[in-house]
């Protein structure tokens, strides 16, 4: 297990390594530039700015020194907001990124598997049928409508919850990005675990533990839940993704200061050093992150060895 | 404490309720109509807490006014920094940091007689060594400012931006530890205005020196106006509070003033709606104006801005470099009206002028403006066939603009109504706004495309000088000699009437010749809570948040 994971981490550096070649190129060759005004620069200062930030320098040159930065955990400064580095951008938007998001998942792993169990045990009864129609629902609708509606509905007629902004990080602020951000995978893992459970409840030694005479409660906790749970385990991976490119849209819709923000306003503004930053920590997230639910895969499943 | 600051408001409390008088509240929504009265029993009340949440829009760039651009940065650097003159409520220039002024005969000399108790958010005293290091930062290369062309008018101010000198050659020093002495190269008369640019304004020299490009974060920033930062959340707010050592601490009313990051329109208006928000940023969701003039109608104010919408001919390509005919003809067939009351709806001001209304200048308008509609289009038609063009040989151009909905929207009424009054063939193209820049400065690729212009300073040369040959910002390749002489003169001119009179033969010319076709002038729509007291809209949308205070509500 030690060996498999040191292996993966070492695999992922080329990955990696991939990754930020193709989006320090890709930025760069987008046309118009980080300094791009109405009014254009005067030739001297421009030629300062340039140097400042080393535009001024051979391309192959900015990416070594981009990447000898990165070596020490240095993402550089930030074209457009001149006052802060990537790394304190990233430092502040990540945490909140992160509350949010990692809330979302929960909420959507915490409702998904309960609604989908429930929805498998009594399959083709009316109960049934609602959830599914309503995570079906959940699905289609995607978050930038969902968002705005339950701003409507929470904050501004009923004025329960705030319309946005995060305030002091307080739970009430909270509430509404997360649940916008968790309803279509709630929705998602639901159906999922919906479907995976109805064919393990079918199985074999689901029938012997029933044989046995075990209470309907622990047949179901104990020996169904985790075999059912595989395939809600290996979506993780891709909600993960789905949760961080959700989160740009609920970011802006709730004027949240996370990470996400950064994303579109670092492209819109060419300002390469950011959407490096974001593109280079994201990207290690993710590898990170389905390591870590490959190794869950593991622990969950007897027929899966990593050696 | 609360009540003293009332009494000490009479005038202002006056405003405030033939402001906010209109603001019963029972109109709004249900959880809002339990709501005392605005202004408490007597309409005059403050309120307990004294905050004010302005909607900012975008994140701002930077809060060192002298490398700032943009506008959330500069409405935040106008209640951190006080520059020698200020502007009221209503826009008028009055005393800032210096208590008076005199300008010499030849127009050529300003001397500042700075305030004695003006003191920096740490004690020490505001000084004219002050000002001068602030304006030499300001205008040093190496400083990075992209707003030097400001203190353009100070002796040397030009070379030194370029590099050509150095910055202790910058023409202003200080007599005496209260007194500044500017001079400028030619008498400018609308210079006091430019010393309300966020690049004149003064920053204290120690925290600069001791925190280098960390000078502008909470805790370390020192600034001299009526607030100071407290907080920096990015992408969230900017808060300022209270700097109990500017001069006028007395007058000022709120304690906390917060500057949301509302770039996203839509949401803004819920936060709005949902109290969160006192004042909106200047430009509004547009979908929602229906809402609000049916709901709120009383908390939507709409006022002129220092802005043109207007769009531009590339004269150096067919089809537009023959002579002013085909200019002429598109622009007359445009039905401004049409555009502005029914496609952006929000109280825009239709044009046939480039300068927008201005006091002390009179506004040129191509001389078919009093024409009705039907005329300028029989006009528009036989200048059409003049240029040459007919239904079977018709006008095939391109129309470039950046990628907007409104701009899109306008775009398909302008090309519409040139098809249906000319037969003219103009297609559309997009581009993302970096790239559209490119291409519109490149001039290679342009036949006619979407421009706008937004007044740096309150005088009608902030429009004129963008169309000197010179001007890098002349994306139309249009020059004219005569135009350019009527600018040089209009610099030297002390004499103000004179002046105005150089300025508006330039801006006939410009509108003879048509290389632009304006199209409306900007407005500034937003929304004010009834319980702003003391707001007041200006057509530079400059607001000082120490003139406000909130009543009771």
């Amino acid at each position: 297990m030690l060996r498999y994971t040191v292996r993966r981490l070492l695999g992922a550096i080329p990955t990696l390594l991939i990754l930020i070649a193709l989006a320090f190129f890709m930025i760069r060759a987008a046309p118009g530039g980080p300094f791009d005004a109405e009014r254009a620069l005067l030739p001297e200062i421009e030629q300062n700015l340039r140097a400042v930030y080393h535009l001024d320098e051979p391309l192959y040159l900015q990416f070594l020194r981009y990447l000898g930065g990165l070596l020490q955990g240095d993402f550089g400064p930030s074209f457009q907001y001149r006052d802060f580095t990537v790394t304190e951008l990233i430092m502040a938007g990540f945490p909140v990124s992160l509350r949010i998001g990692g809330l979302a998942m929960l909420l959507a792993l915490a409702v998904g598997v309960t609604v989908g169990s429930i929805a498998a045990l009594r399959q083709n009864t009316r109960i049934d049928y609602s959830v599914m129609s309503v995570s079906m629902t959940g699905i289609s609708i995607p978050n930038f409508v969902m968002a705005p509606m339950l701003v409507l509905v929470f904050a501004v007629y009923l004025g329960w919850l705030p319309a946005g902004g995060l305030g002091d990080g307080s739970f009430a602020n909270l509430v509404l990005p997360v649940i916008s951000l968790a309803l279509p995978q709630i929705a998602y893992i639901s159906r999922l675990t919906r479907g995976s459970m109805i064919e393990v409840l079918r199985s074999n030694f689901i029938r012997t533990a029933r044989a046995q005479g075990l209470p309907e409660r622990k047949i179901l906790l104990r020996h169904a839940l985790k075999p059912a749970l595989l395939p809600v385990v290996s979506y993780l991976g891709p909600a993960t993704a789905a949760v961080i490119t959700g989160s740009v849209v609920i970011e802006q819709i709730f004027s949240i200061p996370g990470l996400g923000r950064f994303f579109v306003q670092g492209a819109l503004n060419r300002d390469y050093t950011l959407v490096m930053g974001v593109v280079v920590f994201y990207g290690t997230l993710i590898v990170v992150f389905n390591l870590l639910v490959d190794l869950a895969y593991a622990w969950l499943d007897p027929k899966v060895k990593y050696a | 404490m609360r009540t003293t600051v009332s009494l000490r408001l009479p005038v202002a409390m006056v405003i405030a309720v033939s402001l906010c008088a209109c603001g019963g509240g029972d109109s709004e929504d249900g959880a809002e109509a339990q709501r005392r009265p605005i202004g408490g029993a007597t309409g005059t009340e403050l309120a307990e807490v004294q905050e004010l949440h302005w909607g900012n829009g975008a994140e701002p760039q930077t809060l060192d006014p002298h490398t700032g651009s943009g506008v959330p940065g500069s409405n935040i650097q106008r209640d951190l920094y006080e520059g020698l003159v200020n502007e009221a409520p209503n826009g008028d220039l009055i005393p800032g940091a210096a208590e008076s002024w005199q300008i010499s005969d030849d127009g050529r000399t300003y001397t500042f007689a700075l305030r004695r108790n003006a003191r920096w958010s740490n004690g020490d005293p505001v000084t004219a060594e002050d000002f001068v290091y602030s304006l030499r930062r300001s205008l040093d290369p190496a400083t990075l400012s992209r707003y030097t062309f400001i203190l353009n008018p100070i002796v040397n101010a030009r070379e030194i931006a370029a590099g050509e000198r150095p910055i202790i050659d910058l023409g202003a020093r200080s007599l005496d530890e209260f007194t500044l002495e500017i001079e400028l190269e030619s008498p400018t008369p609308y210079f006091l205005g430019l010393l309300t640019h966020s690049a004149s304004f003064p920053i204290h020299r120690p925290s600069v020196e001791q925190y280098g490009e960390q000078h502008t974060r909470p805790g370390n920033m020192v600034s001299n106006g009526a607030f100071m930062l407290d907080q920096w959340v990015v992408q969230s707010n900017v808060q300022v509070v209270r700097n109990p050592y500017y001069w006028d601490d007395e007058n000022t009313i709120l304690d906390r003033v917060y500057f949301h990051n509302t770039e996203d329109q839509s949401g803004e208006i819920r936060r709005y709606r949902a109290d969160e928000i006192d004042i909106t940023y200047a430009t509004i969701a547009r979908r929602q104006l229906p809402w609000i003039r049916e709901n709120i109608p009383d908390q939507l104010v709409i006022a002129p801005y220092l802005g043109t919408y207007y769009y531009s001919f590339n004269t150096l390509r067919p089809p537009f470099n023959d002579g002013p005919e085909l200019r002429r003809a598109l622009a007359l067939a445009i039905d401004r009206e049409i555009i502005t009351d029914q496609v952006l709806t929000s109280g825009e001001i239709p044009t046939f002028g480039w300068v927008p209304p201005l006091s002390d200048y009179e506004n040129q308008q191509m001389v078919e403006a009093s024409w009705t509609q039907a005329e300028r289009e029989a006009e528009a038609k036989r200048l059409y066939a003049l240029a040459g063009y007919s239904e079977e040989n018709p006008l095939v151009a391109e129309f470039l603009y950046n990628t907007q909905d409104d701009h899109r929207r306008i775009a398909l009424a302008a090309t519409a109504m040139w098809k249906q009054v000319l037969g003219a063939e103009v297609t559309l193209r997009n581009q993302e706004w970096k790239v559209f820049l490119d291409t519109r400065q490149a001039r290679t690729e342009t036949q006619v495309f979407r421009n706008a212009w937004i007044g740096d300073y309150n005088d009608a040369y902030t429009f004129a000088e963008l169309y000197h040959s010179d001007s890098g910002l002349n994306n139309t390749g249009w020059g004219n000699d005569e135009y350019d002489r009527l600018l040089g003169l209009a610099s030297a001119e002390a004499d103000l009437a004179v002046r105005a009179d150089y300025l508006q033969r330039a801006e006939a010319i410009l509108l003879e010749e048509m290389p632009i076709l304006p199209i409306y002038h900007y407005v500034t729509v937003r929304l004010v809570k009834p319980w702003v007291g003391g707001f007041s809209p200006n057509i530079m949308d400059h607001h000082r948040s120490k003139d406000y205070y909130i009543l009771d509500h």
